[in-house]
């Protein structure tokens, strides 16, 4: 191939045809046009007229032009053009594919892996080998894991982006040991990093380098603040080229617990802004509940950004022993606490049975020593539930017999009567300051200053589990803090009073710190480093690289004063929890910036749209037909032959259009034979690839239900939506394609009437991998509503446990394809189906459910070639060839479903039936 | 032949609306036969002209008796002496008088035959005797000559161009010429000095299909005539249109002086023109009137 600047040449000889060009252009100058030949009879006057002009006459320059230009086209049309030609050479040494799996990577990611996977695949065709190297996971230096290319081409479906950026640094590294050249496939995700650059000279200078990075601007999300009463987003992106409007997402738990979209907004960039922020302004019972913000459509794991205490103000109930004094606000038992607690929570306070039922996040009893009965069953019964009960000690406590004598629920500890004094002007000892705090306690790495002293204090009554239950404790040993578990909750007693009265702890710095470990209150922004040390860590829900949450397992847990970190391989993003207190690790912190990378001048980005092979040699052919029958008219005209040569094109062009569909009226053989037999269908997408897999899917399952059941099946067929026959096949199978055009109103108007007379779509949007039904977030299932819109669907749900599908043929729970776990949908059963006594399954719908839609990419699972052996590979091992059984065990059963329709339903009546006949 | 049919009737169809052609004939001794054109004189003829007191040398046969046997005197009833016109067309139907430049149009012979028919079925109707130069047959009345008129303009010929065919022209007879009048000019001269020596007067009616008038071409053309006879090739048709104008114009002037100069009245007709102004004018030509 010859490549010239974007367009190569398949067959570059055929140009050798344009030096004749100069030639004709001489020939059809010398060569004047053939006269026309004229019957007249007034050529008898004519007769001794001489033509004013010796010269002869010449073809207008302009005709010439075009009729050049034609056959130029036509050379250049023929020798086969190709805009942005992909260099078929075998580039040298091995294939090294590189690819950036940071959450930038996720959008775009099963585009990414195809490309990839379009590369490894050609490269195995070459008998090259390759190696795939993941920028999360550098290899080291000097070493090439060099496998088949088809060997790494079968790995790739299993890669996933990680939820942390990547950098280079130790890919460059690794380049600069490479000692042998290597063609680089690199698959960008389109950040910026330090050793960028660097990297792409070394890789260049190591052999050819192509960078395949998508145009589209990465998207994040920063930590959500609030300020004032609002909560600001801010959303970030690498290139600023135009506006742009993003939809932010608040999602949480509503009332009931289910997951919902809890506050909706959008989001506008301006033109070459990188940032926008917005700002919520939410009611706090509501954004308490916030717990992340994402972009909608967006499914990285930077496009998310979870919510923890930060973003919470907690409710606090404020209960006193005694009515402040009037005049003495210093004194009273609640000042310090509500200086402590206002900026960051939301503080209530009345009588303790009404604030109980605003369900507050604490309670706090500032020396309380006794509660009426009802209050005190109600208070134990909300800390069981999960509340918790700060106690602080005064004067009344210490007077009351409360948690004397024996074990007082709502006490930690027994207390001694009266307490203890000391430091004071009636006693010896000097006043006790605070011993460090131990590392069990939820304090542990608190500084303690100097200057906060005790002067009085409730005592504990010794017991066995004291020492356990001190969460803080004063120089000389005697417990400070005590706290015990009740139910959910637990009950903390401050061994001082609330106010100044009896040490200085309320004045410090150090009562505010206490009350936060305690989670009483939670305080805005971040908690910095030094807050944070000493504490462990448990993450409870961590971020994947596409942006979903899920359960964290079982992890080691992490030191607090690591949490500040950039998350990475070994500080996974997501949500961490210390005993009350949460806090989020977001793949960007709040000084995080998205830049554009920056590549070499010698690197050009390419991406699948903007580099895609075109053949030319069509429409250059065509211009040069379109150029020929302009030359035609022209020369007509010329001639003075155009009158009659009008006639002649409209003809030509009335033939043309003349409709050439004389064949509609007969039915393609295909769908005759099919009538005469149950024969499996799917939809032609337009994408031969796509349809191909269809087909081997539909055979592989024929196969299989005529090896299993007395379903005999034809071979498959393909349809075409717009021009055949749906009404003899029973079972449609459509797989969603992002590109895929929609069918057209008539084509709708024939399905419907399809799916009304008892046929079945099985809709497969084969991302089950990446997507979760519903979500639009990938390209699929955007696409699948689009098509699904003008159909005429029932209401659906995902398959319940007892739906006749589970049973048609074989008993199945899940309906797995290629993929696994994501919920099949079918029509919803009557909300009235109640289970029938004495059976396992309820009375449902009658019919056959007339949509099934999934994202299982069942057609791979079942597709076999020619020999009946599977062409894709299902999961690995064992593990993956059960999976596949379970895929042909649900197509089994589909088909079944569409041919026996809910005659399974009605075997659950057998027994009764049986008993009524007497049998 | 297939003409012979839907030629009478289009021609006679044309002829309807117009009021019977009376022929202002002129007076001639020589040549005339009765017919019913009144002379407004007593002589020869059907139609009653006066009563006359018998004079001696009137036969006895020549009295009417019902009108004597009213009074004492015996009369004579006279009859209005009627003189028959003879209106000989020549009708070119040479291949030059083929040509249509579009197929709506219709070819100069047509045209040129349904005028000069429509003409006889007026002349009659009013009693004229009628017939073609070249029928090799004097002029007569009557419907079968109409027939046969019909018949022989069905004929084309073989010349590339036609000259005027004077063999049958009665003296004092009237003619009338329809041709396109492209070929040679010298013998419709010559026919027209015959016809002027022979008294007979007339007119030349020229029928032109609106391509020759206007000569729409350009480009390299080899221009035929229709029957082959004449070729012309030139490189720039359009370069050509004003001189060929301007030879037409002189054609038609010439034509017009020579009918002037024989007492000839000339006209021209387009074949994109309606054909009744042609037979309008040859009517009042015919009438004397032009």
């Amino acid at each position: 191939m010859l490549v010239l600047g974007p367009i190569g040449f398949t067959a570059p000889w055929l140009l050798v045809g344009l030096i004749a060009l100069p030639v004709l252009w001489w020939l059809l100058r010398a060569v004047p046009p053939a006269p026309v030949r004229r019957a007249f009879p007034g050529v008898a006057l004519l007769i001794g007229l001489k033509d004013d002009e010796a010269e002869t006459d010449r073809t207008p320059w302009w005709l010439l032009l075009l009729r050049i230009l034609a056959v130029a086209a036509l050379i250049v049309g023929f020798s086969g053009p190709v805009l942005n030609p992909d260099p078929g050479l075998p580039g040298e040494g091995p294939l090294v594919v590189l690819v950036d799996d940071g959450w930038a990577a996720a959008p775009d990611w099963r585009a990414r892996i195809e490309a990839a996977q379009a590369r490894l695949e050609a490269a195995q065709g070459e008998g090259r080998r390759a190696a795939l190297i993941l920028a999360s996971a550098p290899p080291e230096p000097g070493d090439l894991p060099l496998r088949a290319a088809g060997d790494i081409a079968g790995t790739l479906a299993a890669l996933t982006p990680r939820p942390w950026p990547v950098t280079h640094a130790a890919l460059r590294d690794w380049a600069a040991s490479l000692d042998q050249e290597v063609e680089t496939i690199w698959l960008s995700d389109g950040l910026a990093s330090p050793a960028r650059g660097a990297l792409a000279d070394l890789l260049q200078n190591s052999g050819r380098l192509t960078v395949l990075e998508p145009g589209m601007p990465r998207l994040g999300l920063l930590p959500a603040e609030i300020d004032g009463g609002l909560v600001r987003v801010t959303a970030l992106r690498s290139h600023g080229v135009a506006g742009q409007s993003l939809t932010i997402q608040g999602i949480g738990p509503d009332p009931a617990g289910v997951e919902r979209v809890l506050a909706d907004a959008t989001l506008d960039f301006a033109d070459a802004d990188h940032r926008a922020t917005l700002e919520l302004s939410l009611p706090p019972e509501l954004r308490n509940r916030i717990a992340r913000f994402e972009i909608a459509g967006q499914n990285s794991a930077g496009a998310l950004t979870l919510a923890d205490d930060s973003l919470k103000r907690r409710k606090v109930a404020l209960v006193a022993g005694s009515a402040g004094r009037e005049g003495l606000e210093l004194l009273s038992p609640l000042h310090y606490l509500r200086e402590a607690l206002a900026p960051s929570a939301e503080l209530v306070e009345g009588a303790l049975g009404d604030l109980l039922k605003a369900s507050p996040d604490a309670v706090i009893l500032a020396d309380v020593a006794v509660l009426a009965e009802p209050d005190r069953e109600a208070l134990a019964e909300w800390v069981a539930g999960g509340g918790l009960l700060v106690r602080f000690a005064g004067p009344r406590l210490a007077a009351a017999d409360t948690g004397r004598g024996g074990d007082d629920a709502l006490m930690p500890v027994r207390l001694r009567a009266g307490g203890r004094s000391v430091g004071g002007a009636m006693s010896w000892g000097e006043p006790r300051s605070l011993a460090p705090f131990p590392e069990t306690s939820p304090f542990y790495g608190l500084d303690i200053p100097g200057d906060v002293d005790v002067t009085s204090q409730v005592l504990a009554e010794p017991g066995p589990d004291l020492a356990a239950r001190t969460i803080a404790a004063l120089a000389d040993g005697t417990p400070l803090v005590t706290r015990k578990a009740l139910g959910d909750g637990q009950v903390v007693l401050f061994h001082v009073s609330a106010n100044a009265e009896w040490s200085s702890l309320p004045l410090s710095g150090l009562f505010v710190q206490m009350l936060e470990r305690l989670a009483v209150s939670s305080r805005a922004g971040r908690p910095d480093r030094e807050a944070l040390a000493g504490t462990t860590w448990i993450a409870a829900q961590l971020v994947d690289g596409f942006g979903h949450l899920d359960a964290a397992g079982a992890r080691p847990g992490v030191d607090g004063a690591r949490l500040t970190d950039a998350p990475g391989p070994d500080l996974p993003p997501g949500l961490y929890r210390s005993e009350a207190r949460v806090l989020a690790v977001n793949v960007l912190g709040a000084e995080a910036v998205l830049e554009p990378a920056d590549w070499p001048a010698s690197v050009t980005p390419e991406w699948q749209g903007t580099r895609a092979e075109t053949d030319l040699s069509g429409w250059l052919l065509l211009a040069a037909l379109a150029a020929l029958g302009i030359d035609l008219i022209a020369s007509l005209a010329l001639s003075g032959r155009l009158a009659r040569g009008v006639g002649g094109a409209a003809a030509l062009v009335l033939a043309a259009m003349l409709p050439v569909e004389t064949r509609a009226q007969e039915a393609d053989p295909a769908i005759i034979a099919a009538a005469g037999n149950v024969t499996l269908a799917y939809v032609r997408t337009g994408d031969a690839a796509l349809d191909e897999i269809s087909e081997a899917g539909l055979q592989g399952l024929s196969d299989q239900l005529f090896r299993r059941t007395s379903i005999e099946p034809s071979p498959p067929v393909g349809v075409d939506l717009e021009t055949d026959e749906l009404a003899v096949f029973p079972l449609l199978y459509w797989p969603v394609s992002a590109g895929q055009p929609a069918p057209t109103p008539g084509a709708y108007a024939r399905l419907n009437a399809y799916l009304r007379a008892g046929g079945m779509i099985v809709f497969d949007t084969r991302d089950g991998d990446v997507a979760r039904f519903g979500s639009t977030a990938t390209p699929e299932g955007t696409r699948l509503r689009t098509l699904a819109q003008p159909l005429d669907v029932p209401p659906l749900e995902p398959v319940p446990e007892d739906h006749v599908l589970t049973r048609t043929f074989y008993l199945l729970t899940d309906f797995p394809g290629r993929f696994a776990g994501q919920p099949v949908w079918v029509e919803a059963s009557p909300p009235d189906a109640e289970r029938a006594e004495g059976m396992p399954f309820r009375n449902l719908n009658d019919g056959v459910t007339p949509v099934v839609i999934g994202g299982n990419d069942w057609a791979r699972a079942w597709a076999v070639d020619g020999n009946g052996i599977a062409m894709y590979p299902v999961g690995r091992g064992l593990a993956g060839e059960r999976q596949r059984e379970m895929a042909y065990r649900f197509g089994v059963n589909l088909v079944m479903h569409v041919l026996t329709g809910n005659y399974k339903s009605d075997q659950v009546h057998v027994p009764a039936l049986l008993e009524r006949l007497g049998q | 032949m297939t003409r012979t049919v839907p030629l009478r009737p289009r021609a006679e169809a044309l002829a309807q609306p117009l009021p019977p052609l009376l022929a202002r004939a002129r007076h001639l001794a020589s040549g005339v036969v009765l017919g019913e054109h009144g002379r407004r004189r007593p002589g020869l003829g059907d139609s009653f002209w006066q009563y006359r007191p018998a004079q001696p040398g009137d036969t006895a046969r020549a009295i009417d008796w019902r009108r004597s046997a009213r009074s004492d005197q015996h009369f004579v009833q006279e009859k209005e002496w009627q003189a028959a016109q003879a209106v000989v067309f020549w009708v070119d139907r040479a291949q030059s008088m083929r040509f249509a430049s579009r197929p709506d149009l219709s070819p100069k012979a047509d045209r040129a035959a349904l005028i000069a028919l429509a003409a006889s079925v007026l002349l009659n109707q009013g009693g004229e005797r009628i017939g073609l130069s070249d029928m090799g047959a004097p002029p007569m009345r009557g419907n079968l000559q109409l027939e046969r008129m019909a018949e022989a303009l069905a004929h084309p010929a073989a010349a590339d161009y036609g000259a005027p065919d004077v063999s049958v022209m009665p003296r004092h007879s009237r003619a009338v010429f329809l041709s396109d009048f492209l070929g040679d000019p010298a013998p419709v001269e010559a026919a027209l000095t015959t016809a002027a020596d022979r008294g007979v007067t007339g007119a030349l009616i020229q029928v032109l299909d609106p391509a020759e008038e206007a000569f729409p071409y350009d480009g390299r053309t080899l221009f035929r005539s229709m029957g082959g006879s004449l070729e012309y090739e030139t490189r720039k048709a359009g370069d050509l249109k004003a001189r060929y104008l301007d030879r037409l114009a002189d054609r038609k002037a010439r034509l017009d002086g020579l009918a002037r100069l024989t007492g000839w009245q000339f006209h021209i007709h387009h074949t994109d023109d309606a054909p009744t102004s042609a037979l309008l004018w040859l009517y009042r030509a015919l009438e004397g009137r032009v």
